[in-house]
């Protein structure tokens, strides 16, 4: 039975191993329809990525008008660097430099919720911790090695992880990590800093399609239509039909 | 009024054959009348097909065929374009569908007979087809430039490499480059918005006009012009035109319904459709941890990877798409349709499908000891479906086919 789930496992479960890190997902619930939460989102998210990361395909004026935001509040508390309220969310850290600080140039993020999904991004954010192994003495459970500090540290405080002995097929033992668990609380509680990631993913998600509403919103309606159609089409094939045996 | 219209229709005619073609091909064009609802991915294909050329030329109207901008340009449309995401998610979801209703499409053909004598060529054009829309399928996959799109291409290009000597020079005039660049992108644009467009059309019609020279065939095999009126109409056909004109609406509107489901609710369809990774933009520095062609191509990419020498691989993977066009030669069978033949043929086709599903599943997944040994299982089962054809298929066929359509 174990070889079976092995190789069930093996089978079924690539993403989950391509991914590099072996940590369960957790569920980011998205709202789109939340805007509130999409404003408390991208307010975490020029403040805490805006530095390092662009989001250059998102324009300041788009999202405005999308989260329902005037432009005098989006140029006076979401723009910070001298842009104009058309233009995309650039940075001026150039990608030379940036390789040189972080090892890797930061990737742009508009699309970043659609290529590793809401739910991968949620966890990511939640799942740093003390290794002073590294670089910017911070590792993270969901992927190992990345260039990232922590920077949400203040918000969250610093975690460690809490390590497990697990038996592998060849009865060998591996170190996995288990939980992550605070160690130096930052300035939110476990609970408001898991709402606050929910609210930055849920704005990440929608900047990487600023029409998922627009057309989640169309859709049932060209839905009925085409049920009419298919109706009135039904009655005039049976009209039509009607001699044929 | 209506005399107006007939002497215009008059002048026409004396000019052009505007009458004569819309009753040779519709009006008197005359149809098995027991077409059940597999018949509907013909029409349904020509469907895509327009749909796939009209958002086809609006989508070119804002992309950039240029390394350094196709894959902004391709956000361009879908943020700051009017209705530019409904346009792409039309068009991608388009492809897919492309491929689902042709892959059914050729099922039908496939278990009614409809590529045995007379109508080899409508078997042959239509494989062609299909070979084209692989093709243009995969050029057009190029266009977004993301990290999929670029590997992809990467991957299918350097296959022809693994032919012995003019491989390599083959790979580096198909991409006019030594790897996959913006010579390649804008090599594989033109072909993709010009050149097979254009061949897809002239096939189409090809195909469709050597249906109409022999006739539709349906689902019980049988050939209804062997029993004719004394007009020459034969007694079991209807004019295509209205009745399954009407009746291909109805397809059209079901089709629809699930098509405007996927693009307005899925339309990655869970990475099938549209894949994660190609919201990456291309990077030439780095390789995915995993690539993997679209959902359509992965049976024969299975195939290709079941074979442990590149070069017997690329063989193997051409292989099972020319058995394709064997297929009106290979089969032996007297009797057309599934329903009057033997049992060994039925369980061959069920084994057939089972296999070819399967090889699409393993050309997904990423390598494995595992995945490997059952795409090699398929591989043999696929193959052997199509070369032991000429010594299964006429064992056990029903004596007795009916010589019309039976009324019901």
């Amino acid at each position: 039975m174990k070889k079976l789930s092995m190789v069930l496992l093996v089978l079924f479960s690539s993403q989950l191993f391509a991914a590099g890190g072996h940590i369960e997902l957790q569920s980011a619930r998205i709202d789109l329809d939340n805007k509130a939460s999409l404003q408390r989102g991208a307010k975490y998210f020029v403040n805490y990525c805006l530095s390092c990361h662009s989001a250059k395909q998102l324009r300041y004026s788009r999202m405005g008008t999308d989260l329902g935001i005037s432009p005098e509040l989006v140029e006076l508390n979401l723009m910070f660097t001298g842009e104009k309220i058309f233009d995309g969310m650039t940075i001026s850290m150039r990608p030379k430099d940036a390789e040189k600080w972080f090892g890797v140039n930061p990737p742009d993020l508009s699309l970043i919720a659609r290529s590793r999904g809401s739910d991968w991004l949620y966890t990511y954010l939640k799942s740093f911790y003390i290794d002073e192994s590294r670089p910017f003495g911070v590792d993270n459970a969901l992927f190992p090695k990345v260039g990232m500090p922590h920077v949400l540290a203040d918000l969250q405080g610093m975690q460690k992880a809490v390590y497990k002995d697990v038996e592998l097929e060849d009865g060998s033992i591996r170190k996995v990590i288990e939980r992550l668990e605070i160690v130096e609380p930052g300035r939110m509680n476990e609970k408001e800093f898991d709402k606050a990631m929910n609210d930055l993913v849920n704005f990440m998600t929608y900047m990487g399609e600023p029409a998922k509403l627009e057309r989640q919103r169309l859709g049932w309606k060209v839905l009925m239509f085409i049920l009419v159609m298919l109706g009135i089409f039904y009655f005039l094939k049976k009209e039509y039909w009607k001699d044929i045996h | 009024m209506s005399s107006m219209l007939k002497n215009a229709l008059g002048w026409m005619d004396d000019r052009f054959p505007l009458s004569k073609v819309w009753n040779e091909h519709l009006a008197e064009y005359y149809a098995p009348k027991n077409f059940n609802w597999m018949y509907y991915f013909g029409s349904l294909a020509m469907l895509v097909l327009v749909n796939q050329i009209i958002t086809g030329i609006f989508l070119t109207i804002n992309y950039k065929p240029d390394a350094k901008l196709a894959f902004d340009s391709v956000e361009y449309i879908m943020r700051d374009v009017e209705w530019g995401w409904l346009i792409r998610y039309m068009h991608s979801t388009g492809a897919s569908a492309f491929f689902v209703v042709v892959y059914l499409h050729m099922f039908r053909g496939l278990v009614y007979g409809s590529f045995k004598k007379p109508r080899e060529l409508v078997w042959t054009f239509g494989m062609i087809i299909y070979v084209a829309l692989m093709a243009e399928a995969f050029m057009g996959y190029l266009l977004p430039w993301g990290q999929m799109s670029y590997w992809g291409a990467q991957v299918i290009v350097s296959l022809f490499g693994a032919i012995p000597y003019v491989g390599e020079d083959l790979a580096l005039w198909l991409r006019g480059d030594y790897v996959i660049s913006d010579a390649t992108l804008n090599r594989f644009f033109a072909f993709h918005v010009i050149a097979i467009p254009l061949v897809l059309v002239i096939l189409v019609f090809m195909h469709i006009v050597a249906l109409h020279a022999v006739g539709s065939n349906n689902p019980e095999g049988i050939e209804i012009k062997k029993h004719k009126d004394d007009k020459g109409v034969p007694l079991d056909g209807i004019p295509f035109h209205p009745y399954y004109s009407v009746k291909d609406l109805v397809g059209v509107a079901v089709f629809l319904f699930i098509f405007a489901l996927i693009i307005f609710y899925m339309p990655e369809m869970g990475g099938y459709f549209l894949e994660h990774a190609n919201f990456v933009p291309a990077d030439p520095l780095k390789t995915p941890e995993h690539i993997a062609p679209v959902w359509y191509f992965t049976p024969f990419y299975a195939v290709l990877r079941a074979v442990p020498d590149k070069f017997l691989g690329v063989v193997a993977m051409a292989g099972a798409i020319i058995v394709l066009f064997l297929l009106p030669w290979l089969d032996r069978g007297v009797n057309k349709s599934i329903r009057y033949r033997g049992p060994v043929f039925k369980a061959a086709i069920v084994a057939f499908c089972i296999s070819f599903i399967g090889l699409g599943y393993f050309g997904m997944q990423p390598v494995t000891a595992v995945g490997t040994w059952f795409s090699r299982f398929f591989s043999l089962i696929y193959f052997a479906f199509f070369l032991l054809m000429p010594f299964y298929s006429n064992i056990g066929q029903d004596k007795y086919v009916p010589e019309r359509v039976e009324e019901k």
